[in-house]
């Protein structure tokens, strides 16, 4: 269990992390999501006590990240592929963290092992791949068998079998009752892997809400329509009882997939279609949407405004999901 | 707008929180796990080997070269100290000391090795204290071996010359006096390299320390600078290693063991000022 209570870093003026509070339940995967430059990685660095924040503050397990006596079994971090010296070998790198935490250096051949790098060990970290120095990331992070286990965009510069490799190993730590908290700029990444989604842009927070309501609330299917004859259009759509939204000057839309009714409908009322398509917004896109709203969010004091276009699926009820 | 720090409340050991619980036993760790692991992180890199390599090979190669040549000759060595052909070796030796004591702080903010070390002891200054303890004894135990081995071969070259006999208080003061001083001199570069958290730019710095102020008291030709020529002739690093052979660029100024006790003092703060900014900085 991570909780951050209105954790806030700021660089001079800037400010990097806003007020963040959530937390990250043991169980599921939680996915961290926000485009590049969003404050992932500074929130990621201040739970782990590397970075002091300036505000908040973020417990481990009720405890402060410096309170913890053997850190490594209580968190794995994976912070980024180049955290280690290109110099030393993998076995090397492994030995040092298992050491510092009075880990057995047994436990250093089994994680090893774990990610497939045994055949390597030996080898200089510099020699390896972006894949392999994942890897052996991982392996750091697995050492200590932790009840905790936080991931900064894993699947960079992976392999499709990487990737694939990846996703089940959060999925399996997760089912054993471990907190696993991954951070990732791809939405399409996250809808894959993650069980609960926290986003934030510009180090605020966005969302926090689990993964099925996003998806329940953004990847809405919904039929596009264009056509000359809007009113005769709106007329029979609305005699039938189905709900239309109009999205544009000749664009109207109606949720759900009804092209064929609609179709029916609109030959037996004799209207000209100029298009009529099921469409479906991707989760990329909502993720998009909301993410570039967060500029409007800072500047009208947290609070979303309430879209100009209807069909946007953001209300203000958004933040209770 | 800075919120102030929530107050935390202090949690029992194993707090009631739900989840995974590892087989793998819980160890209360110490400063000697912080040691063990640099331990292991100095073997385990060819910078290591590299410096102390060359270290050895300048030492007893010029110390031993040294004695063989002044030995060969039909130099006049009566009344001299046969130790004193250490000094040379030992003087150009300590850039390589210098190196290895910056590298092993500032190389992992090179590499961002720094952050996963710091994840796993979040103890900052034990980390530092590691540091030192495992380059201290490394730096110590490598000049001494080094130092000591030059200087019986000196003696033993220089038999016949009519040189001195070496003392009692000569013997250790050109062995473990000057591998305390050299060690501690690695250990103040220890403590830049981390105030720096530069390779290049924390060796400069000390090479810099090394050299400048005997380089710059040579341009010194105004009679208005004479004493400020003399100081720094006085309190270079190379004058202060050459009064652990006694022979010192000049008659006042620093004598005896005086070179320790101020090379213990700038070591000192060095470490204050690299503890301190270790506490405040980000990593």
């Amino acid at each position: 269990m991570i909780e951050l209570e209105g954790l806030t870093k700021r660089y001079g003026e800037k400010v990097a992390v806003d007020h963040l509070t959530f937390s990250v339940r043991p169980g599921i995967v939680t996915g961290f999501l926000g485009p590049n430059g969003a404050g992932k990685s500074t929130t990621m660095r201040m739970m782990l006590g590397l970075d002091r924040p300036t505000a908040g503050a973020v417990r481990i397990d009720g405890m402060r990240y410096d309170q913890l006596k053997d850190p490594l079994k209580y968190i794995g971090a994976l912070l980024d592929a180049k955290a280690m010296h290109g110099g030393r070998s993998a076995y090397h790198h492994l030995l040092c963290l298992a050491q510092s935490n009075g880990i057995d250096r047994r436990r250093v051949h089994e994680v090893l092992d774990t990610v497939g790098l045994t055949s390597v060990a030996k080898k200089k970290a510099k020699g390896f791949s972006l894949g392999m120095g994942q890897r052996l990331g991982i392996a750091g992070a697995l050492l200590g068998d932790p009840r905790i286990l936080m991931f900064d965009e894993p699947v960079n510069g992976l392999d499709p079998e990487g990737i694939h490799w990846i996703r089940n190993l959060m999925k399996a730590l997760a089912a054993e009752g471990r907190t696993v908290f991954v951070s990732s700029h791809l939405m399409s990444e996250m809808a894959l892997t993650a069980d609960h989604l926290v986003v934030i842009g510009q180090g605020r927070l966005l969302a926090d809400t689990s993964m099925a309501d996003f998806i329940a609330r953004n990847s809405r299917s919904y039929v596009r329509i264009r056509t000359p004859q809007r009113e005769q259009l709106l007329d029979a759509l609305h005699g039938a009882g189905i709900t239309v939204v109009e999205a544009g000057a000749e664009v109207l839309e109606v949720d759900g997939e009804k092209s064929e009714q609609i179709g029916e409908l609109a030959a037996r009322h004799q209207i000209v279609l100029h298009e009529l398509s099921p469409q479906r917004a991707s989760l990329e896109e909502a993720f998009m949407r909301l993410t570039a709203e967060s500029v409007e969010y800072h500047a009208h004091d947290g609070r979303p405004l309430g879209g100009p276009e209807p069909r946007q699926a953001w209300g203000p009820d958004w933040r209770k999901a | 707008m800075s919120t102030p720090q929530p107050p935390l409340p202090q949690a029992a050991p194993r707090p009631p929180y739900p989840g995974y619980t590892s087989p793998i036993p819980v160890v209360r760790t110490h400063l000697l796990h912080a040691v063990a692991s640099e331990w292991t992180k100095m073997r385990s890199v060819r910078s290591t080997m590299w410096t102390l390599g060359v270290f050895v090979l300048l030492v007893v190669g010029i110390g031993v070269l040294a004695g063989a040549v002044v030995g060969s000759t039909t130099a006049d060595m009566s009344g001299s100290n046969p130790l004193e052909l250490g000094f040379f070796g030992l003087l150009l030796g300590s850039m390589c000391l210098i190196t290895l004591g910056v590298l092993t702080t500032a190389s992992e903010y090179g590499t961002g090795m720094v952050r996963t070390t710091m994840t796993a002891c979040p103890s900052r200054g034990r980390v530092l204290a590691a540091k030192a303890v495992v380059f201290f004894l490394v730096a110590f135990v490598v000049t001494l071996v080094s130092t000591t081995l030059t200087a019986v071969v000196q003696v033993a070259l220089l038999e016949g010359s009519g040189a001195e006999s070496p003392g009692g208080e000569d013997w250790l003061k050109a062995t473990v006096g000057v591998s305390l001083y050299l060690a501690l001199l690695g250990l103040a570069s220890l403590a830049v390299g981390s105030i720096i958290r530069h390779s290049a730019g924390a060796i400069t710095i000390m090479i810099g320390v090394l050299l400048a102020p005997l380089v710059i008291a040579l341009f010194m030709f105004t009679d208005s600078l004479k004493d400020v020529q003399q100081a720094l002739f006085e309190y270079s690093i190379p004058n202060q290693l050459s009064i652990f052979y006694a022979n010192s660029l000049s008659d006042s100024g620093p004598s005896g063991w005086d070179p320790l006790w101020m090379v213990l003092v700038v070591t000192a703060v060095a470490f204050g000022l690299a503890y301190a900014l270790l506490e405040r900085r980000d990593v």
